[in-house]
């Protein structure tokens, strides 16, 4: 508090008298090294990228993706075992980046995530070798138009990228700042960061590679939206507050600021800004986690992206934007929450019901999959709305339970093929429990979790968020989701039935046997999916240790 | 610390399913010896339970165990059992093995091609998981543990209904694959729905002790403790709200009318053995549940319901036994059966005496022990003959007539005729239900007039009259069958003379859940006075 206000003093003593000098930065940067470790290691694979010879880079790509994530990943159990995460937490980076609880807690979710999606981003078993090369599931070469000669050429030459891997960095670089970013320019930033790279990941499947540019332009248009309603809401924001700094906004809306910008005399202050500026960076978080009315773009994308991406994207993109949906409601607008509640009891009610109900038609798994997500998006919500410190930590474990059961059964689509390349179509996927009674069961698990079913993580966390959410008075939405849960509950089964019950077609889809990479990304995905489910009482503690924001 | 006979009671089986289905594949006939030895080590268990509980013994539940769990949700692994569940589980430790050995050959596959389908270990490592579950659920003193085995129990369940089914006779394969798995998600929806209302109802409770005591808790002594010192006060619409919740679950997996219509389609497509391991077994939980969890938790809730649950279970009762007598279906019609006893048993719960509660609770048990007769025999009936329609049997009792004579017996027991376990407990219901309510008793009884049709209809239209072509020749009971069937039948006539052993378990289990529901009542009404009198 008492630093919030020297930084907020600070902005104000700058605007009165005239700077003289522009004070030299004070960077904290070993309270920032998770994110300066993943992007060095990615601006490392820029350069090797450019400079090794190509059969090195798989390698040592992959070797300097695992290495750096796990780093950084090493960095943020440092940084919370050194007390960052509760009573050492505050604001560094001069008030751009807060180093706390929910932040180095979304931060590890978001390195493990990366680093369990960066298995099966080098599966190179799945498909089938071209000129005697193993290759992945990404374009041969990303440049070459679909269809044409250069990409027969590219194909038939074997070639495979390995820039994914630094592309991939990058992103997880924005996704570590978006959900600690304490200013809403360092938002803005850190939006753009982890989106770009991942538009362009969208771009790369190798197979379908229509459909994988149409996913990378929908999302592309959408997302350029979605970004240009949040930078014209921290404009608004800043006219009425005079500074981007989060902090300073909630003192604003708190009413203890005083002092007013003589620059921005005229408009500080006013609650018009404030809440239409307050709606439109709103609109721009819900898009990101894809809650309705802004999830319009998820099953595209979804389907279109390389499986392998849509997993990551669909994991870590959640617990990104859900941590920086979160600080923005808890840490700048607790004042205004009479206004914003109702409005996100809609949203979260819409969400539920949508995901589930539309869910319920889907004949592709890969949508069946994205409206899902859309679904628990809602049920998050419905712990945001919460707006108690169960609530946070609730929401925390709920992403952290979530992101690897999607992360799992996503790695789980990869495997099972036909001689197009995955076969998503739900037909396909008939009698997959006689065939390969493992993999069916390793996706009917995922599925139940999904479900909410007991004793699986997704239960663990379901129960968390309600149990919040009834806590915090909002009683109707409990029961809006369980109704929407016993929705959701019907097409999860039915893709179980068609995988236990139906007789397998004859030219039905084989599973192929991956390489240790992508088995170590799915044995992690049950792993954690039993453990949240049985025991999840060390995590719950986890997350309600890291429950608390610093402002 | 003691040995934790309840959580080896519900690990042993569970242990048994991992081990069974890690079998090979070509190991077929190894695994199902795995699975019936397992089963027999937990009836061992359930026996060393029953030994070891004392019905003399002060206190709610005995044999507890208790450790954390997860402490953010107020969640104890509290374990302990009544007289009620002591009884439940030995009923369910008791039918398994007979259930392992009726499906003997119920998963065998077809074609011996695939090695790497293992239908027979999966089918003998589902009963035993449901087992362990069922008997969890029983021992479960903490409503939040309960819930989860409540529902997860659903899940082999469904594989269980969903993945093995007669073999088909006349009917094409796929179209019995088809009718299979509709019953499987049928039974599914309607369960996974009523359990996630109850959901709802078990964070509505959290809530409310977490309001009122300042810690939540889902521990049913705490909670009945706290309510009984007045720490925990529901407000009446509250109760209200958490009782229709909880009761909702239940009355689906009883089931009760209007939420029966799941039962006919399972018990229908699953194999005999199964059929016999959801209505004798894995329904007992929702009408057990309602004793241990709606009356004692929410008793003020409870009276207020009464009436309308009296008329559901009236229903359920006529109902079920007007559609019995008209089904074609042999094992449509003992589920159809089964709807109408569970009727009684319901309606012996909310008679709210302890004749009504005991009777109901040995109800639970004879049922069990009947169905399992009755079914068990038809199935093997129906293995001989691959059709589960009346009209293909008719002289059964001149070729086969042991099994004839087992399905007579086991039909008798259904129909409550004196001397059979059954009579005992659906006598004690209606005297319990008369003494308080007369005119309910009196139309349950008209239930009691059909049972007798349709039990004797079946016999009649099956097993006597002229030798059928398609039954002639038909085999009698076979070794490992009449293993089945004998001790069912000797445990019938032993109970139906005499039901001491078992009464004077349920007996003080009853009469404290009877106070529990009075304990909470500031003006004891009339009838209650009434019913002292008589007594």
């Amino acid at each position: 508090m008492s630093h919030a206000a020297s930084v907020h003093s600070l902005w104000t003593l700058a605007a009165a008298e005239a700077p003289k000098k522009i004070p030299a930065p004070h960077i904290e940067y070993a309270q920032l090294s998770p994110t300066l470790i993943v992007l060095g290691a990615a601006v490392l694979g820029v350069l090797v990228e450019a400079f090794l010879p190509r059969r090195a880079r798989y390698h040592a790509q992959l070797l300097l993706t695992v290495v750096g994530l796990a780093a950084a990943f090493a960095a943020v159990v440092a940084l919370a075992a050194g007390g960052y995460g509760s009573d050492k937490a505050h604001v560094a980076a001069m008030g751009a980046v807060a180093v706390d609880g929910p932040a180095l807690f979304l931060q590890g979710i978001v390195l493990l995530v990366g680093l369990v999606a960066a298995f099966t981003f080098a599966e190179r078993r799945l498909e089938p070798a071209a000129n005697g090369r193993p290759v992945d599931s990404f374009a041969a070469q990303a440049a070459t138009v679909p269809g044409g000669d250069a990409e027969r050429k590219a194909v038939m030459a074997g070639l495979a990228t390995t820039e994914v891997f630094p592309v991939m960095l990058f992103a997880v670089g924005g996704m570590l700042v978006f959900p600690a970013a304490n200013d809403l320019l360092t938002l803005f930033v850190a939006l753009e960061v982890f989106s770009l790279p991942l538009y362009v990941l969208c771009a790369l499947a190798r197979r379908q590679r229509l459909l994988s540019q149409e996913s990378a332009v929908k999302y592309f248009l959408l997302g350029a939206f979605s970004s240009a309603f949040l930078l014209f809401g921290v404009a608004l924001l800043y006219g009425y507050a005079g500074t981007v700094t989060y902090s300073g906004i909630a003192e604003v809306v708190g009413g203890t600021t005083r002092t007013v910008d003589p620059a921005l005399a005229g408009t500080m202050g006013n609650d018009a800004l404030l809440l239409i500026g307050g709606a439109l960076v709103l609109m721009g978080l819900l898009f990101k986690v894809g809650a309705v009315p802004f999830h319009m773009w998820t099953p595209d994308v979804y389907q279109g992206a390389p499986t392998p991406v849509t997993g990551f994207m669909a994991a870590a993109t959640k617990v990104a934007a859900f941590g920086a949906l979160l600080r923005l409601l808890y840490v700048v607008l607790p004042g205004l929450r009479w206004d914003w509640r109702p409005v996100m009891w809609a949203v979260a009610i819409v969400t539920m019901l949508v995901g589930a109900i539309v869910a319920v038609t889907q004949t592709d798994v890969k949508r069946l999959l994205a409206y899902s997500s859309i679904a628990h998006a809602g049920f998050i919500l419905a712990g945001v709305i919460a707006t108690t410190p169960d609530g946070i930590s609730s929401v925390l474990f709920y992403l952290g339970a979530y992101s690897f059961v999607t992360l799992g059964a996503f790695a789980v689509v990869t495997l099972v093929r036909d001689a197009g390349g995955e076969a998503t179509h739900l037909t396909q996927w008939a009698g997959l429990g006689r065939r390969s009674p493992l993999v069916a069961a390793v996706f009917a698990v995922f599925l139940l979790a999904f479900a909410g079913i007991p004793l699986t993580s997704g239960f663990a966390g379901k129960f968390a968020v309600f149990k919040a959410a009834a806590q915090g008075g909002a009683a109707p939405l409990v029961i809006v989701g369980v109704l929407s849960s016993a929705i959701a509950a019907f097409f999860y089964i039915r893709v179980i039935v068609l995988m236990f019950f139906s007789e397998p077609r004859t030219e039905g889809p084989t599973v192929a046997v991956p390489s240790p990479l992508t088995s170590t990304a799915i044995a992690v995905g049950v792993a954690v999916t039993v453990l949240l489910g049985v025991a999840p009482q060390y995590f719950l503690d986890l997350a309600g240790q890291a429950g608390t924001f610093v402002r | 610390m003691s040995f934790p006979l309840l959580t080896a009671t519900a690990a042993v089986p569970a242990l048994g399913a991992v081990a069974t289905a890690a079998v090979p594949a070509a190991r077929r006939t190894a695994a199902k010896w795995l699975a019936l030895a397992f089963s027999l080590a937990t009836l061992l268990l359930a026996a060393v339970q029953l030994v070891r509980f004392d019905p003399e013994a002060k206190g709610p539940f005995q044999l507890t165990e208790s450790h954390a769990w997860i402490a953010d949700f107020g969640v104890r692994y509290e374990l302990g059992v009544d007289g009620i569940a002591v009884v439940l589980i030995a009923l369910t430790a008791l039918l398994v093995p007979f259930i392992v050995l009726a499906g003997w050959h119920d998963a065998d596959p077809l074609e011996t091609k695939s090695t790497r389908w293992r239908p027979t270990q999966g089918f003998f490592a589902l009963i035993l998981m449901v087992e362990a579950m069922v008997v969890i659920a029983f021992e479960a003193t903490d409503v939040f543990l309960f819930y989860i085995f409540f529902e997860a129990m659903l899940i082999p369940m469904y594989f269980l209904i969903g993945g093995f089914g007669d073999r088909a006779g006349e009917r094409p394969e796929a179209e019995t694959a088809t009718q299979r798995s509709y019953a499987a998600v049928k039974f599914l929806l309607y369960n996974l729905v009523g359990g996630l209302i109850m959901l709802a109802a078990v964070i509505g409770l959290y809530a409310v002790t977490a309001h009122q005591l300042g810690t939540g808790t889902f521990s049913l002594t705490e909670i009945v403790q706290a309510r009984a010192n007045g720490e925990l006060e529901f407000a009446t619409t509250t109760e209200r709200a958490l009782f229709l919740g909880f009761f909702f679950a239940f009355a689906v997996k009883a089931p009760l009318w209007p939420l029966h219509t799941w039962l006919p389609n399972a018990m229908g497509e699953a194999t005999a053995p199964v059929a016999v391991l959801i209505t004798a077994v894995v329904d007992k939980v929702g009408t057990f549940a309602m004793l241990r969890f709606c009356l004692q938790l929410f008793p003020e809730a409870s009276k207020w319901a009464t009436p309308v649950i009296l008329v559901l279970s009236l229903i359920s009762i006529l109902y079920g036994a007007l559609l019995a007598v008209g089904q074609r279906d042999i094992k449509r019609l003992i589920a159809y059966a089964s709807i109408s006893h569970f009727g009684f048993i319901v309606l012996g719960i909310f008679a709210m005496t302890t004749q009504g509660q005991g009777g109901a609770t040995l109800y639970m048990v004879n049922h069990g022990i009947s169905t399992a007769a009755l079914m068990l025999v038809a199935g093997f009936l129906i293995s001989r003959r691959r059709s589960r329609l009346i009209a293909d049997y008719g002289g059964v009792q001149k070729v086969a007539p042991v099994l004839a004579g087992t399905f007579l017996v086991g039909g008798l027991a259904t129909l409550s005729l004196p001397g059979l376990a059954p009579f005992v407990s659906e006598f004690l219901v209606l005297v319990g239900t008369f003494s308080r309510y007369p005119a309910v008793g009196v139309i349950a009884t008209v239930g009691i007039v059909l049972a007798a049709l349709y039990v004797l209809v079946l016999y009649q239209r099956t097993m006597t009259g002229p030798v059928k072509e398609a039954v002639r020749g038909m085999p009698d009971l076979r070794v490992r069958e009449l293993v089945v069937v004998a001790p069912l039948i000797a445990l019938l006539l032993f109970l139906g003379i005499y039901p001491k052993p078992l009464t004077q378990m349920i007996d003080p289990a009853v009469e404290h859940t009877m106070s529990q529901v009075e304990k909470g009542d500031p003006q004891p009404d009339v009838r209650v006075n009434d019913v002292e009198a008589a007594k």
